[in-house]
């Protein structure tokens, strides 16, 4: 029984929602975004799960000689972010929490962000290399594409009208296809798991 | 090993340290970039080039503050050509972070244009859901909005006196980093069938190429590139040709390295066969 | 009075009336001409029916043009139409279209309520009067058109979602055939995958080392499918370290993929028969934001230095990120997503990588089970249903026959 509830939970849902997708009614509607609300507040109720997992982790790092100042770190920026944010006037511009916010988070974000910059150098240096026809097809269409950010005078405006043409054709029917066969995946994925083919995630094989 | 050898497995430092140098160069010796502007950007701007002064053109800014330098050109850029030409404009956001930067964009940008907020533009606020959101201003913007972000009713605004939902505006333009712009093709170009662009990042642009060639969408604006045009177009230069600058060292740089590393490789091809060491 | 008296009078009396009578008809029929524009005749055979396809807050109105639009005197320029809950109530505008428009599409969904009041609410099952009027570009308004009333009616099923259901139907018949054939022992042959090969490889790469394995799940949530998918990885690459004795970190960015994940690791290390050596800290939580996340993960990577690192998932600009420090790490990277904008990061910065349904598969080619097969089978039989419709749809639109897409065409 402890297997076959949650599998014939998990195949109800998922046949009534199928079935809802089809039915326009009211009722159907309700249910549609009643369950929505539900995924939200099932969200929100693992939060402190995961607090709690957060916290626990990095406590018993403290110990370990090598990982104790980035556990120190994140511990006390974490109390620091929930210490100045208790009240809701905390939460306005100018308050310690949203400078935190607006003059440390954000700035670190965009830090992470623009390592892409360096990191896309260096992975494109060591993946377009002509190894075989398609990788010399992929290197020189990266190229034509490379090419429009450069001023090239009358050949930019040949450049612009090759790279429109590449990415509106071979790219959209590549992209188009791709997609098709995730749609598929997805459905054949949903089917098996509402069929309780697929049980893995429950934690049983 | 020689030196071409020595190329092929170069530290990845020497890289990091070239790029680095071509952004800061730009910095310490600005220069200008002369620009072509791309078809699917041009369709965008004759859209609102067409309109008449009093006509209403939704702008949906859907965009954190992480893809903030790529997208706040090209939203400027479109603010300041339909200020210019007097259009009535009305702004959502479907981004939990989109507020402040709709906030910040907009009252900026009315200040310079001698724009009033109610009479000539309006900023409807932020919802959760966007399908059900889109979906929802389809029948009546009051329906998700009953009162503006500044919590004034819609009714008492003059810009919306005779606006009731998409079939009152000439077209929508989305600016998104690419989590709702499937949204608004569905729920809002396919439903409800109002024209719709999107002003995108670059990364995320050629997966909706495939939207400009069956119609659903009649222009994008790529990333920086597409914002240094349409600014070009409309003739406010900003950020977005700033960065032009940046984008064309940091390309060449990386084009002058590819072409090194396959130099290398052809030059080293056949040592490495004779080995039999393969690719 | 002598008679040039009389003479006079009579003439002054002929001026008086002769002049008014003559010149009061030329004024009038001028001051007709230039100041009453004609009025636009309305348009005719006013018809209401349900909207299709919908919970039952909705008409449409359609009519045959005014006799003056496009024809005639030809000045209608808008059509206006106005309804009423009652023959003889008062009648609102509910929209305005412009000439040559036959249809229109009266719809309010949203009830009322004591903050906002809506009188346009239109309940299922509620009768509706329609009238329509003309406009002319002088701004005159027709005659209204004669009355037409329909009901909403709430709808069972959405017929413009047909196509979809089809699909579902045909999706699912290929499914039962080759479960079937599976069961009964037939062999069914997939195509290998490099990625899938690997993995083992890369456990036995990483066990030799004496390093952990890195499982990255992605950003995506509990329900998404590409994380489902990287569930079922998870579990059997988690069923191998534990055979090996080999740890696995799994830093997750969402509350309930971590308890998924936990849920899952504990259950392989179980069925592995080494329960003990399970430790609920190496599936822990990080953050709910896509960046610092990254940078967590990365601060794992060098540190840690795993032999291994699995991307199975949904990512977004990340991706390379988290691909270039594996890079630098040395370890071997074996990825999987279904963000097409992601994948030529992952092709050009992993080892392997596992294409959008590739991804969803890995769980059948990891398992060999046959049922698992069996639906790998029937996604291809699909896929070659879908490329045949492609065909003819392409074969429809040069040719001119809209009846195939209108098969295919779901409306929502």
């Amino acid at each position: 029984m402890k297997r076959e509830i949650p599998i014939l939970l998990v195949g109800i849902t998922g046949f009534a929602m199928l079935i809802q997708y089809f039915i326009p009614t009211g009722w159907s509607e309700f249910i549609f975004t009643y369950s929505q609300d539900w995924v939200i507040v099932i969200g929100i109720l693992a939060m402190p799960l995961g607090i709690w997992s957060l916290v626990k982790a990095n406590v018993s790092k403290l110990k370990v000689p090598g990982e104790r100042f980035y556990s120190a770190v994140l511990l006390a920026g974490f109390l620091i972010m929930v210490l100045t944010c208790l009240k809701r006037e905390n939460l306005e511009m100018g308050s310690l929490h949203m400078d935190m916010f607006t003059y440390v988070l954000v700035p670190i974000q965009a830090t992470i962000f623009s390592l892409l910059a360096f990191f896309i150098a260096s992975a494109a240096y060591r993946a377009f290399r002509a190894r075989s026809v398609l990788a010399t097809i992929l290197l020189l269409t990266a190229f034509i594409v490379m090419l429009r950010f450069l001023p090239l005078g009358p050949i930019s405006t040949l450049n612009l009208k090759a790279v429109s043409w590449i990415l509106s054709v071979p790219n959209m029917a590549v992209n188009r296809a791709i997609m098709m066969g995730i749609g598929l995946g997805a459905t054949a994925t949903a089917i098996k798991i509402i069929l309780g083919i697929e049980r893995t995630y429950m934690g049983h094989d | 090993m020689t030196f071409l050898e020595k190329l092929m497995q170069i530290d990845r430092r020497w890289i990091y340290l070239a790029i680095g140098l071509a952004v800061i160069i730009p910095t310490i010796w600005p220069f200008d970039v002369p620009v072509t502007v791309s078809p699917e950007v041009r369709k965008i701007y004759d859209f609102v080039d067409e309109m008449e002064a009093g006509e209403y053109l939704f702008v949906c800014i859907d965009y954190d503050p992480s893809s903030m330098a790529e997208l706040n050109p090209m939203a400027i850029a479109i603010i300041n050509q339909a200020f210019q030409k007097d259009l009535k404009l009305l702004f959502v956001t479907l981004s939990q972070f989109g507020p402040g930067l709709v906030e910040q964009i907009t009252s900026g940008l009315a200040e310079d244009h001698n724009k009033v907020r109610g009479e000539d533009y309006i900023f409807l606020g932020y919802r959760p859901y966007p399908a059900i959101v889109i979906m929802a201003m389809g029948v009546d913007f009051r329906v998700p909005f009953p009162v503006d972000y500044y919590g004034t009713p819609l009714d008492e605004q003059p810009i919306m006196d005779g606006i009731k939902n998409f079939d009152d505006v000439k077209g929508v333009i989305e600016i998104t980093s690419g989590s709702t712009a499937d949204f608004w093709l569905i729920y809002g170009n396919g439903r409800y069938g109002f024209p719709l662009a999107i002003g995108i990042t670059g990364v995320m642009s050629a997966n909706f190429y495939q939207y400009l060639s069956s119609g659903q969408l009649f222009g994008i604006i790529p990333g920086v590139k597409g914002a240094a045009e349409y600014e070009k177009l409309v003739g406010y230069p900003g950020e977005g040709m700033a960065q032009m600058a940046y984008q064309v060292i940091a390309h060449t740089v990386i084009i002058l390295f590819i072409i090194m590393s396959n130099v290398a490789y052809f030059a080293t091809r056949k040592k490495r066969q004779q080995m039999g060491g393969g690719t | 009075m002598n008679q040039l008296t009389r003479i006079i009078s009579v003439f002054l009396l002929f001026a008086f009336v002769g002049g008014g009578v003559i010149a009061q008809p030329v004024e009038e029929e001028l001051v007709a001409d230039t100041l009453s524009p004609s009025a636009p005749m309305p348009p005719t055979n006013v018809r209401v029916k349900d909207k299709p396809n919908d919970p039952g807050h909705g008409l449409i109105v359609e009519w045959d043009l005014s006799p003056d639009d496009g024809a005639g005197l030809n000045i209608v320029v808008m059509y206006d139409i106005l309804r009423s809950d009652s023959p003889d109530g008062e009648f609102v505008s509910r929209g305005m279209l412009p000439s040559q428009e036959t249809q229109f599409e009266d719809v309010d969904d949203t009830p009322p309520t004591e903050d906002i009041p809506n009188p346009y609410f239109m309940p299922k099952n509620s009768n509706w009067y329609y009238k329509i009027v003309a406009i002319s570009d002088q701004q005159v308004r027709s005659e209204p058109s004669e009355l037409a009333s329909g009901t909403t009616l709430e709808n069972l099923f959405h017929w413009g979602k047909l196509p979809i259901l089809f699909g579902v139907l045909i999706f699912s018949g290929f499914l039962l055939i080759f479960i079937t054939s599976a069961k009964k022992g037939k062999e069914l042959y997939v195509r290998p995958l490099s990625g899938i090969n690997a993995v083992d490889d890369a456990i036995g790469r990483a066990t030799e080392m004496g390093k952990p394995i890195l499982f990255v799940l992605g950003l995506g949530t509990a329900g998404d499918i590409a994380t489902i998918a990287g569930f079922t990885i998870l579990s059997r690459v988690a069923k191998r370290t534990a055979e090996y004795q080999t740890k696995v970190l799994v830093p997750v960015q969402d509350p309930v993929v971590l308890a998924v994940a936990q849920e899952t690791v504990r259950t392989a290390y179980l069925e592995a028969g080494r329960p003990d050596q399970y430790d609920p800290d190496n599936v822990f939580y990080v953050t709910a934001l896509q960046f610092p996340y990254v940078a967590a993960v990365n601060g794992i990577m060098l540190r840690e230095q795993p032999a291994t690192n699995f991307y199975m998932g949904i990512f977004y600009a990340e991706s390379l990120i988290l691909a270039e420090t594996g890079n630098i790490a040395g370890s071997i990277q074996i990825s999987g997503t279904d963000q097409i904008a992601q994948l030529p990061f992952f092709v050009a910065a992993t080892d392997y990588t596992l294409i959008g349904e590739e991804l969803y598969a890995a769980s059948a080619y990891l398992s060999r089970e046959p049922v698992q097969l069996g639906t790998l089978k029937a996604q291809d039989y699909s896929k070659a249903v879908v490329m045949i419709i492609v065909i003819l749809g392409a074969i429809a639109i040069t040719t001119g026959l809209p009846y195939l897409l209108d098969m295919v065409t779901v409306r929502l």
